[in-house]
């Protein structure tokens, strides 16, 4: 693991909540891109899981503050329960989430860049992902002007007044211009497929409803919903590959219903450049696809007892509700439940419920 | 798992494709001799290619129904000219108005008088007054489709300064699928250049039939008297360029103002059955749509089907803020207060298997409404009797048109 140290820099405004904010990215290319955000993330702290080959060399851009992690680290600081951490797929992020001491977390995509507005201007998402957290969510009950709390937009006529304060945001999550996030079925019927309508709406996702969370441009309050986070094995090579952010929005959703907390999904809009291989995708994706079936039907079928009051209790209640359903259908259902066992004793372990920092030690 | 378990659910009437995958993957010897013996079987659905559930809407099939507040239509009707002069048009004109309507030529309509809804509903409770007039227009349409916007409403204009077709939106909106049991983060995955994202099962992707489409408002968005006696002069600008599904079993406020939905199939759903005790004619002053936007979204629900809501726009013009917000409070927050209960009712609603129409549906809410509600206040027992005799009336009316 290696630190950098920040340089100084003119201050673009006042950064919204930088000591409570880390900015968790998987590096699977090159962190070149964080070029292009220099001026929204370089008062933040970023946490930077280097996926694949551990001996190759990340080059972080000057100016930055971070501590990088790869392969070695993790299995360092877990142990033998390193292996909860999947290194394919992005999904290694999920030790960025489980090391950092910050209430929120964003993550990105090293393939995501700044998008414009339609009048040109570059947007902030990390800026809107906050305003997000910081704003109540409504999810019992819809408002047709989207997010009320937006300048702007109110609570319609025949909202109930006792609803009007809304819930904590425990998540948001974000969008993407140009390369929209499509399975490979619906990339191979439409290659030119290009995203660009700008929604100009953050909208709270009723409770009860499941959606596809995808990670790549995702905000959420670390505190609240951090152990649900689990980017599970689900990558390359697992029997269900390019799920794995997926399966931790299930989980999520389905404990933020119980916990009464709110998920936005819209703005901010990121753009994406990804170099789109939709017959390697399919061939990672074709077991997902087909899981999908089971997978949904599955978590809209969860039911958590009153007992799981804490997040972590209700994401081991689900592990046993995998481990029981899933686990008859295929045995590497078995191993996932146990991998989520697994991350949550190693989220407790990293992240005890005291004021006093604690957990490894930065810095060689 | 239990044989016990089995046995349970079937008595329920629970069972069902996938439990019944689930209990034979237990691998319970016990459990899979008895479901031999009753002779249980898969149901074999054949792979058909994939087919959506659009439909096709032909503009004889629509009926727009406007009702009128005060006699002059002619700038309305001008200003929607170009967007509604190819359909039939139903014009209700409010029972309390006495001056002839103004409409200005080369509309093919029907206008419906005071008198009209005497002879139709005048033997019912029902009241017809303000906005709740437009429901004779549901009522005696004979149309499939119907889309009603209020006469204190222009076309909007988009992001790019052009004119918003709002009947053809709608007419878009009704005419594909609605997804309400997954939330497709790109919104209406069946618009021009939107799809389905990763992560939305396939077996979901057909969608189901869209009953009701709720539009929206630039200007003077719909919002009721204390936000409006708040916020005066805020006007809504904010230009959302999409359509989504509202979830399934997720409630709503559905406006009046900007509505098309297939009367056909959701016609019984929106009646004046809920109407406060000093309820005006200003919008802000109503609930009556609410509470049928609440009964229609439970009844889409249970039928399988869907409801859109976002585009389109429409314009809402200073018009439509004649009056005073604070006198409307004065008058009493009854609305408002009335909404605490009426929602957590309308989300605990569950209907029985056998309730497989919209009047059925009606006619069950009403039950409903009146063991659960009747007794905290004269509004709700009204309502539910109102329900009852409008689907009464709904079935005459329309075995009369048959």
């Amino acid at each position: 693991m290696a630190t950098g140290r920040v340089a100084p820099a003119s201050v673009p405004g006042t950064p919204l909540l930088k000591d409570e904010l880390d900015i968790v990215i998987p590096a699977i290319r090159s962190l070149d891109f964080l070029e292009t955000w220099r001026p929204f993330f370089q008062h933040y702290h970023l946490i930077i899981v280097q996926d694949g080959d551990p001996s190759r060399a990340i080059r972080v851009p000057e100016g930055f503050e971070y501590e990088l992690y790869n392969r070695n680290d993790v299995k360092r600081i877990l142990g033998p329960r390193a292996a909860c951490i999947s290194f394919k797929d992005s999904a290694c992020r999920s030790f960025g989430y489980l090391v950092s001491k910050k209430k929120y977390v964003f993550t990105i995509d090293d393939d995501c860049f700044v998008a414009k507005d339609p009048s040109g201007k570059e947007i902030n998402a990390l800026e809107q992902h906050i305003k997000n957290l910081l704003s109540s969510s409504t999810p019992f009950f819809f408002n047709t002007l989207y997010d009320p709390y937006r300048e702007g937009a109110d609570f319609v006529r025949g909202y109930p007044f006792s609803l009007r304060e809304g819930v904590p945001t425990a998540v948001s999550h974000g969008l993407w211009l140009n390369i929209p996030d499509y399975d490979a079925p619906t990339q191979l019927v439409k290659p030119l497929g290009r995203n660009n309508r700008y929604v100009d709406a953050v909208l709270t996702i009723p409770k009860g409803s499941l959606f596809p969370m995808c990670g790549i441009n995702l905000a959420f309050n670390r505190e609240l919903i951090g152990p649900a986070m689990f980017f599970g094995p689900l990558g390359d090579g697992e029997l269900i590959g390019r799920y794995d952010d997926m399966w931790a929005g299930w989980c999520t959703k389905v404990i933020c219903d119980h916990m009464g907390w709110g998920v936005k999904t819209g703005l901010p809009y990121i753009w994406r450049n990804k170099a789109i291989n939709p017959f390697l995708n399919l061939k990672k994706e074709c077991n997902g696809v087909y899981w999908l079936e089971e997978l949904i039907p599955f978590f809209q079928c969860v039911t958590l007892p009153k007992e799981c009051t804490t997040v972590q209790k209700c994401y081991i209640e689900i592990s046993k509700q995998v481990k029981a359903k899933l686990g008859k259908l295929d045995p590497y259902f078995n191993k996932l439940a146990e991998a989520m066992v697994t991350w949550i004793e190693v989220w407790d372990e990293l992240n005890p419920p005291t004021n006093a920092p604690s957990g490894p030690v930065k810095g060689k | 798992m239990h044989l016990f378990n089995v046995q349970k659910t079937l008595h329920a009437g629970k069972l069902t494709e996938k439990i019944l995958k689930l209990f034979m993957a237990t691998g319970n010897e016990n459990i899979l001799s008895l479901i031999q013996s009753l002779n249980i079987q898969h149901i074999l659905l054949p792979v058909l290619p994939t087919k959506n559930m659009s439909v096709e809407i032909k503009d004889n099939e629509v009926d727009i129904v406007i009702t009128a507040l005060q006699p002059d239509l002619t700038s309305f009707m001008e200003d929607w000219r170009p967007i509604i002069s190819q359909f039939h048009i139903i014009i209700v004109k409010e029972p309390g108005l006495e001056e002839d309507l103004q409409i200005p030529q080369g509309f093919d309509h029907q206008i419906y008088t005071g008198s009209d809804i005497q002879r139709i509903a005048g033997h019912t409770s029902i009241t017809f007054s303000g906005h709740s007039c437009c429901y004779i227009g549901y009522l005696v349409s004979q149309k499939k489709y119907v889309i009603s916007i209020d006469s204190d409403c222009l076309p909007a204009r988009d992001k790019n300064g052009c004119v918003v077709d709002a009947v053809a939106q709608h007419i878009a909106n009704l005419q594909t699928p609605a997804t309400p049991f997954f939330f497709n983060t790109l919104y209406d995955p069946y618009r021009t250049g939107a799809d389905f994202v990763r992560g939305y099962p396939f077996s979901l992707r057909t969608g189901v039939q869209c009953v009701l489409s709720c539009g929206l408002w630039l200007n003077l968005a719909d919002y009721d008297a204390p936000t409006q006696a708040v916020k005066p002069n805020e006007r809504n600008h904010r230009y959302v360029d999409a359509v989504l599904t509202v979830p399934a079993r997720a409630m709503m406020p559905v406006s009046g103002i900007n509505i098309a939905f297939d009367r056909e199939i959701m016609g019984p759903t929106f009646f004046p059955g809920f109407r406060l005790p000093e309820e005006g004619k200003q919008r802000w002053e109503s609930m009556e749509d609410i509470w049928c936007g609440l009964c229609a979204k439970v009844v889409g629900d249970h039928l399988g089907h869907g409801v859109k809501s976002g585009l389109p726009y429409v314009w809402r013009s200073a018009s439509a803020n004649r009056g005073d917000a604070f006198g409307s409070l004065k008058r009493g927050w009854e609305g408002v207060k009335l909404m605490e209960e009426v929602v957590p009712f309308f989300q605990s609603v569950r209907l029985p298997r056998t309730a497989v129409t919209a009047e059925e549906c009606v006619f069950e809410i009403a039950k409903m409404v009146s063991e659960r509600l009747g007794q905290s206040n004269a509004v709700f027992s009204k309502a539910a009797a109102a329900m009852i005799e409008w689907v009464k009336l709904w079935k005459t009316v329309n075995s009369q048109q048959a």
